[in-house]
């Protein structure tokens, strides 16, 4: 695919008016972050902060550790045995490391979508009631049916076939139905982890429109392989690249470069951000 | 570039038309020769057991002394009380090992040495778990019983149960899991609410299947439980089955016997054929609900 930058201005001046980056409060403070899997580190070094109601994406040559570093923020990284997190992720405040805080109820409030759409093999109404069922929620799960389904823009293409099966949707419709199933348990941060990478350009921008509008109360975190997304949609823009360490030649992550979106598209000031954003790189 | 349909079309008389004409005819061959000893067997049953099959055969008392007629009520409760027993038994541990070994142990020590422990039990031959059962049970409790029957089949349906419990909920894509992780479930949450629903229609076949083969067990239940000639429907005191009733009778020289060997032989036959046909319905029910085509 080509990375011309000239595909990206476009994108951004449009929305030059909507990128609000304000000293907004705080979600997450990442300091000295690294991620080993068994003896190999997969990233490290890495300061960040993602501000509330914003959008943040992550970018960067494949392998250079972005899902790693996304995984950090709901602990879902605890669920592989050789996953070692160091450093610390402060949410609010509070170390996400903490001995005494439960991932569990982290999860609880910090949602994720996947790369892949990854519905159940259940109806589509029970798939968005799951969260808040077992979060012990018994009032009114019609209304969080239809409020999650018609956040995610399914509502109208869902509402006559609830009580079927989720997995009759098409691929788009599935991977809005894993929004609305993340929102149904109204979580305080999305982690989205290339959710459009399996959706064709309409579909996707279904889901840009998406994130837009949800934006108001949500904070997320984007993943992204595609530039001109994270020039649409985002806030803020991380680019992590990979580079040989030490005498052992591994490979590990870094984040380069963390900036307002326009900054790092028309202005960066690493060279290999520049060299990336151009297609010169990878 | 001019085509004609010619060239499209597949060719004639080549090595590959040859040799792929010689393995249709091989397979069509090989389907007939499986079939054959089927519809013998089937065919041969039905035709010598309906001389004495029916509802009274089904319920009426094993004659005692030497004539013919009669029934095998006794047997057919044998059969029912001594197979569900095993089932209540091997099911619930076996799936719960299931789990255990796909959810929980994956290849720590334990589940290995688990793993092992069942595939070496599959291979156990059925008379050995029913002499073990005899040693440790009927030896010790000076008594033969339907549950000492239970038990020797239970022992024999375990390593199915748990083997297709593992392997169906191997099957179950780790995504699914991630995603209800992702929504705060726990462990226990997620097997219970995602792996296992997906899985079940599997399960389920697997485990009747085995239970449909433990009902035909004659070997482990010839001299743990017993003969009996009224129906015995408690697990204490001697009773019988009707593999074991089908051994027994068609060994006697003599026809009533032997009518009555075959009529039970169609009983369990059909007692096989209606938990095969269960088990389709079933998980065919459970996969059109979940969506999982
Ligand atoms: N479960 C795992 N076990 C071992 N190594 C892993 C695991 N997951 C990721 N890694 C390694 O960590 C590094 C970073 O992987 P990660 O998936 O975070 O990259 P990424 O930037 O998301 O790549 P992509 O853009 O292809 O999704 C890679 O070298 C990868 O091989
Ligand atoms: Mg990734």
């Amino acid at each position: 695919m080509s990375m011309a930058d000239d595909d990206i201005r476009p994108a951004l001046a449009e929305r030059v008016d909507d990128i609000a980056v304000t000293d907004d409060v705080e979600v997450f403070e990442v300091t000295g972050l690294a991620v080993r899997y068994d003896e190999v580190t997969a990233i490290s070094e890495v300061d960040l902060t993602i501000c509330e109601r914003e959008i943040t994406a992550f970018i960067g040559p494949s392998g250079c550790g972005k899902s790693t570093v996304l995984r950090c923020f709901n602990r879902m990284n605890d669920l592989i045995d050789s996953a070692h997190v160091e450093g610390s992720v402060l949410y609010h405040g509070v170390d996400l490391y903490d001995p005494r805080v439960d991932p569990v109820v982290v999860r609880r409030r910090i949602g994720m979508v996947f790369q892949k759409p990854n519905p159940f093999p259940k109806s589509i109404y029970d798939n968005i009631a799951y969260g808040p069922r077992i979060a012990g929620i018994k009032a009114d799960l019609d209304g969080i049916v239809e409020q999650s389904l018609t956040r995610a823009g399914l509502w109208d293409e869902a509402k006559d076939r609830l009580r079927t099966s989720a997995l009759g949707l098409s691929g788009g419709q599935q991977q809005r139905l894993c929004i609305a199933r993340a929102i149904a348990v109204s979580p305080d941060v999305l982690l989205m982890d290339e959710p459009c990478s399996s959706l064709d350009p309409i579909a996707t921008g279904r889901i840009e429109e998406l994130m837009r509008e949800i934006k108001n109360d949500y904070t997320i975190i984007i993943v992204t392989h595609n530039m001109q997304q994270a020039a649409r949609v985002s806030d803020r823009t991380a680019f992590f690249t990979a580079e040989v360490h030490g005498p052992t030649g591994q490979r590990r992550g870094r984040l380069v470069e963390f900036d307002n979106t326009g900054t790092i598209f028309s202005n960066p000031a690493d060279e290999r951000t520049e060299a990336y954003i151009t297609g010169r790189f990878g | 570039m001019a085509i004609t349909v010619g060239d499209l079309t597949r060719p004639r008389g080549n090595a590959r038309s040859i040799r792929d004409a010689i393995a249709t005819g091989l397979m069509a061959t090989s389907v007939v020769l499986v079939m054959i000893p089927l519809v013998l067997v089937l065919t041969y049953v039905i035709e010598r057991g309906s001389a004495l099959f029916g509802w009274r055969f089904l319920t009426s008392d094993i004659p005692t002394t030497r004539s013919s007629g009669g029934g095998m009520g006794p047997a057919v409760a044998g059969t029912l009380l001594i197979t569900g027993t095993a089932t209540a038994i091997s099911v619930p541990l076996g799936v719960m090992g299931g789990i255990y070994l796909n959810e929980y142990g994956r290849n720590s020590r334990p589940a290995v040495m688990l793993r092992v422990l069942t595939d070496v039990m599959t291979g156990v031959p059925s008379i050995v778990m029913g002499l073990f059962v005899y040693t440790f049970l009927v030896l010790r409790t000076q008594s033969l019983s339907g549950m000492a029957g239970a038990l020797a089949l239970a022992a024999l349906m375990l390593p199915v149960v748990i083997r297709a419990t593992e392997e169906m909920l191997r099957l179950v894509p780790d995504d699914l899991r991630f995603g209800s992780f992702a929504l705060g479930s726990r462990r226990a949450t997620t097997i219970w609410r995602v792996a296992l629903p997906a899985a079940l229609p599997g399960i389920i076949s697997g485990a009747l299947l085995a239970i449909a083969r433990a009902a035909g067990e004659t070997a482990p239940l010839l001299f743990v439980i017993g003969i009996t000639s009224k129906p015995n429907w408690s697990l204490s005191g001697t009773n019988t089955a009707l593999s074991v009733q089908i051994f027994r009778n068609a060994t006697q020289p003599f026809e009533g016997a032997q009518q009555r060997a075959w009529a039970a032989a169609l009983t369990l036959i059909l007692i096989a054929f209606a938990f095969t046909i269960l088990a389709r319905l079933l998980s065919a029910a459970l996969t059109r609900r979940s969506g999982a085509f």
